[in-house]
């Protein structure tokens, strides 16, 4: 049956993977370069309109990502095709994060909440305006070099 | 996928690859999965401080240059030309793994080429991306850039993006330096006398992942 050896002749004789298909990967490909066209404009004409409300739009670019996420590991490291225990084997510890995202963003906001109910002074610091400087082509002094 | 599992097989039950995969390309699924971890760990620390700030810098406003065509009002052109960059490449390194089956040679050469080539002009990008924020005075400890509201802003943007776009470009540079391995190993036919081109599989996993992290890192600090 499947033993090792099996497996490595399989390897070298070519079809280990008969399912390799460039046709699927010209089209991940497409999904992936129109995924970030998409994010791209939509970045571009909040920028210009504010069409809608920033968190929406966060919320759309979080979507897309993870889609394009899905496709490069689905597709391009083609676990999609691999069998059931090496799929588990990788996507059950990355579940993971959910926890790892959930906990530390809502330590973050609390802590600004926290701060900006008992800091009066930090609350203050947002709302002084910036002194305007001159960003662009400050040549001549190149800072990080003291 | 390729061999098709006969219902009621016990994957476990000893004499048998239960992964269906060889030792070194699970390990380095294996190592991904901790690389992931740790990139996880830096981008959720960025998160974590963002979420704890009254205000952040506007990455429209800071990302807008781009080469040549200077200050047109562009945002994120020049980010986005990096991203299909390693998108592109992404593709080549999978064509450079079909060859691989196919025991074609020359061919896996040519994608492999063009794999480090895309790699490459990456890392030229990320090079002037980093030279033009240096110059406008952004550097790990210093930001110039104003918070979106108009307030001074602390120095966590440039630190995180600085350490962040870095650790992701040194691993772009190691995937570079192990596809330029993989292409001379295969030039000199050591794959070829083996019979098989799964260590290109295993540099492709590499290289998909560098992309993959990219897709992460576009979003928390261009896209957000």
């Amino acid at each position: 049956m499947h033993n090792m050896e099996n497996v490595h002749t399989s390897a070298s004789e070519g079809h280990h993977e008969p399912s390799f298909n460039v046709k699927l990967i010209w089209r991940t490909f497409w999904i992936l370069l129109i995924i970030t066209v998409v994010e791209l404009v939509m970045a571009i004409a909040y920028y210009e309109t504010h069409f809608i409300s920033k968190h929406l739009l966060n919320g759309l670019f979080v979507i897309g990502t993870l889609a394009k996420a899905f496709f490069i590991i689905a597709e391009f490291m083609h676990l999609r095709h691999e069998i059931r225990n090496l799929i588990m084997t990788i996507a059950i510890p990355a579940m993971l994060f959910i926890w790892f995202l959930a906990a530390f963003l809502w330590d973050g906001n609390s802590y600004k909440h926290l701060r900006n109910k008992y800091d009066p002074y930090h609350v203050q610091q947002d709302s002084i305006k910036a002194p305007v400087k001159e960003v662009e082509h400050e040549q001549g002094k190149k800072p990080g070099v003291e | 996928m390729a061999q098709t599992v006969p219902v009621g097989q016990k994957w476990w039950s000893g004499g048998k690859s239960p992964f269906n995969v060889e030792y070194g390309k699970l390990m380095m699924w294996y190592f991904l999965m901790s690389d992931a971890f740790t990139f996880g760990a830096f981008l959720i620390s960025y998160g974590t401080i963002r979420f704890s700030s009254n205000s952040w810098p506007d990455p429209n406003f800071v990302f807008r240059s781009f080469p040549i065509i200077g200050e047109m009002h562009v945002p994120l052109a020049f980010v986005s030309l990096m991203t299909f960059i390693l998108i592109m490449s992404s593709v080549t390194m999978v064509l450079a793994v079909g060859a691989g089956h196919n025991n074609d040679k020359k061919a896996v050469m040519k994608w492999m080429f063009f794999t480090i080539l895309g790699g490459l002009a990456f890392l030229g990008c990320q090079a002037w991306e980093w030279t033009h924020l240096h110059h406008e005075g952004a550097w790990w400890g210093r930001n110039p850039f104003p918070n979106i509201n108009g307030s001074e802003s602390s120095t966590n943007f440039t630190n995180f993006f600085f350490t962040i776009t870095g650790f992701h470009g040194f691993h772009v540079f190691s995937g570079v330096i192990i596809n330029i391995i993989m292409l001379i190993m295969t030039w000199k036919g050591v794959f070829e006398r083996r019979g098989h081109y799964l260590m290109i599989e295993k540099a492709g996993l590499y290289w998909h992942f560098v992309d993959l992290v990219w897709v992460f890192v576009f979003t928390c600090f261009y896209l957000l």
